[in-house]
């Protein structure tokens, strides 16, 4: 019984992070059409960026938190000018090779300045202490996690519904110039887009790396990849679908991996059920529904 | 009466075509010019040239002797010039009231006078303020597509085919609130394809044809000029 809590708790827990980083492709897929691969690079990008910064002498870890989050945004918003504003007009496959591209860059550009070693990740003190929790014993930051990231996930709905912003952003995803002619600006919109999905993967890579405490070049591959299948697997383009999707391959990935027989399969899951997805229900679960008439 | 708007010499080309070459118009403050043509003659990008959504290749569009082109869509529409575009093209993912507000996106000042002045323009926009603008029927869909214009608080709205695709009865309503905008003194720039009904309401009008401009006059002459009504009107009238 203990064990499943255990299982379930961390299933969460990873579902939340995968759910934040979902966001930051399924929102920049909403508005460009864009799969932006380089999403779960930048990732990886912000745990090196909390390393060094938390090494430089004297540097309280919150002052170091937060740099590493401005840091992040500061990256997303540049890719986005510098790799994909000057395509804004070209085919959709140019923007995505772009974006494959920028993913390599990252990667590697991780690997020449780190040395591609596995670095340890700084303790974060109080959310990687332990307490018990249903009998079961773990770190503090296995329940901060869901929390936060609902937290962060109503306020960005609550964004996108309500604030003139949001519905620019809308308005933006459905019809670039039209969206124009009411005055938006949309490389505006779009930045800011970049902007809310980098916050995002910046929180989420903190909790992650508190969680698996090391960074290494390649890996934000991985985390990047499932939370693309979320994105995916609940609807690209809907956030409650994101969010939805990430934690059903939490939990999902977390089960299997409890059982020895199976548990190398854990990763082969998520694209399994991703092949499936596109074969039975290829919108995702929340998917954009046609509602026009014409 | 003196010109709000004045086109000189607008060249665009698209991939090294030219759809519009080099045509002038005058539009005299407070009146219903009209802009008629068959498909393709370059009277939308002609629109979306003034609107600045797409970049013409040389000319000169003064707005009260003030050069606007190559500004930005932002800026004209601040300077008080608005699109209805062909096609409608509601936010169909908006509410009615989204729709609208984001009509009155660059606004700071308070829109609550706009919103009733358009919900008594159209009433049936207010009924239906909830509602996702993609379940609207394409006449309401035409009506909020220019009562979000009209949120931007515009001295010109420019229309493009407001009377596309929708059923006769509906086409005499919009433009009898085409009528209806420019008594309050909006200045509209109109582009139909019914050129009929276009002519009837215009003071003053514009044939286009392969990207120049053919003829002109006022919407009276045109009625009655011969090579229109062959081309245009039909040749029993």
């Amino acid at each position: 019984m203990n064990n499943y809590v255990q299982l379930l708790l961390s299933g969460i827990a990873v579902g939340s992070l995968y759910a934040l980083i979902a966001i930051g492709y399924t929102m920049v897929y909403g508005i460009l059409r864009l799969i932006n691969f380089a999403h779960g690079d930048m990732f990886m990008i912000s745990g090196f960026f909390l390393i060094y910064i938390a090494a430089v002498p004297h540097m309280p870890i919150w002052l170091a938190l937060i740099i590493t989050i401005l840091l992040t945004v500061l990256l997303g918003f540049m890719i986005e000018r510098c790799a994909y504003k000057p395509l804004r007009s070209a085919p959709r496959m140019s923007v995505m090779i772009s974006a494959i591209g920028v993913s390599y860059l990252l990667q590697n550009f991780a690997t020449y300045f780190t040395g591609g070693l596995a670095q340890a990740y700084p303790p974060i003190p109080w959310i990687s202490n332990e307490i018990e929790i249903f009998g079961v014993t773990t770190k503090l930051i296995t329940i901060v996690t869901p929390i936060l990231t609902i937290v962060l996930v109503l306020a960005l709905v609550a964004l996108i519904k309500f604030t003139k912003i949001g519905m620019a952003m809308r308005a933006v995803s459905k019809d670039f110039e039209t969206s124009q002619l009411m005055g938006i600006k949309i490389n505006s919109v779009i930045s800011m887009t970049f902007i809310i999905g980098s916050f995002l993967a910046a929180i989420g890579s903190i909790m992650y790396f508190s969680y698996y405490e090391q960074v290494s070049p390649t890996i934000g591959a991985m985390p990047g990849l499932k939370s693309f299948v979320a994105a995916v697997f609940g609807g690209i383009g809907s956030i409650p679908g994101a969010v939805i999707g990430a934690y059903i391959i939490g939990i999902c990935e977390n089960l299997i991996k409890s059982y020895p027989a199976i548990a190398d399969l854990s990763n082969a899951f998520t694209f399994i059920l991703l092949i499936v997805i596109l074969i039975c229900k290829p919108n995702g679960l929340f998917g954009e529904k046609l509602s026009e008439k014409v | 009466m003196s010109n709000i708007l004045e086109i000189k010499d607008l060249v665009v080309s698209y991939g090294g075509i030219e759809a519009v070459k080099g045509i002038s118009m005058d539009v005299p403050e407070g009146q219903i010019v009209t802009l008629i043509g068959s498909n393709g003659a370059g009277k939308s990008t002609t629109l979306k040239s003034i609107a600045g959504v797409v970049k013409p290749k040389s000319a000169s569009i003064l707005l009260e002797g003030m050069e606007i082109c190559g500004k930005s869509p932002d800026q004209i529409v601040s300077a008080g010039i608005t699109l209805v575009p062909e096609g409608r093209r509601v936010f169909a993912n908006l509410t009615v009231l989204e729709n609208l507000k984001m009509g009155a996106y660059l606004r700071k000042d308070s829109i609550k006078a706009d919103l009733d002045y358009v919900y008594s323009l159209f009433p049936r926009l207010k009924e239906r303020e909830w509602q996702l603008a993609g379940t609207l029927s394409g006449g309401e869909q035409q009506m909020l597509a220019v009562a979000r214009a009209l949120m931007s608080k515009p001295r010109i709205i420019m229309m493009d085919e407001p009377s596309l695709g929708l059923a006769p009865l509906v086409v005499r309503d919009i433009f009898d609130i085409i009528k209806t905008i420019n008594s309050q003194g909006i200045t509209v720039l109109l582009i139909e394809q019914n050129a009929n009904m276009a002519l009837k309401i215009a003071h003053k009008a514009y044939v286009m044809e392969t990207g120049v401009i053919t003829l002109e006059g006022t919407g009276a002459e045109l009625l009655a000029n011969e090579s229109v009504k062959e081309a245009y009107l039909g040749k029993s009238k």
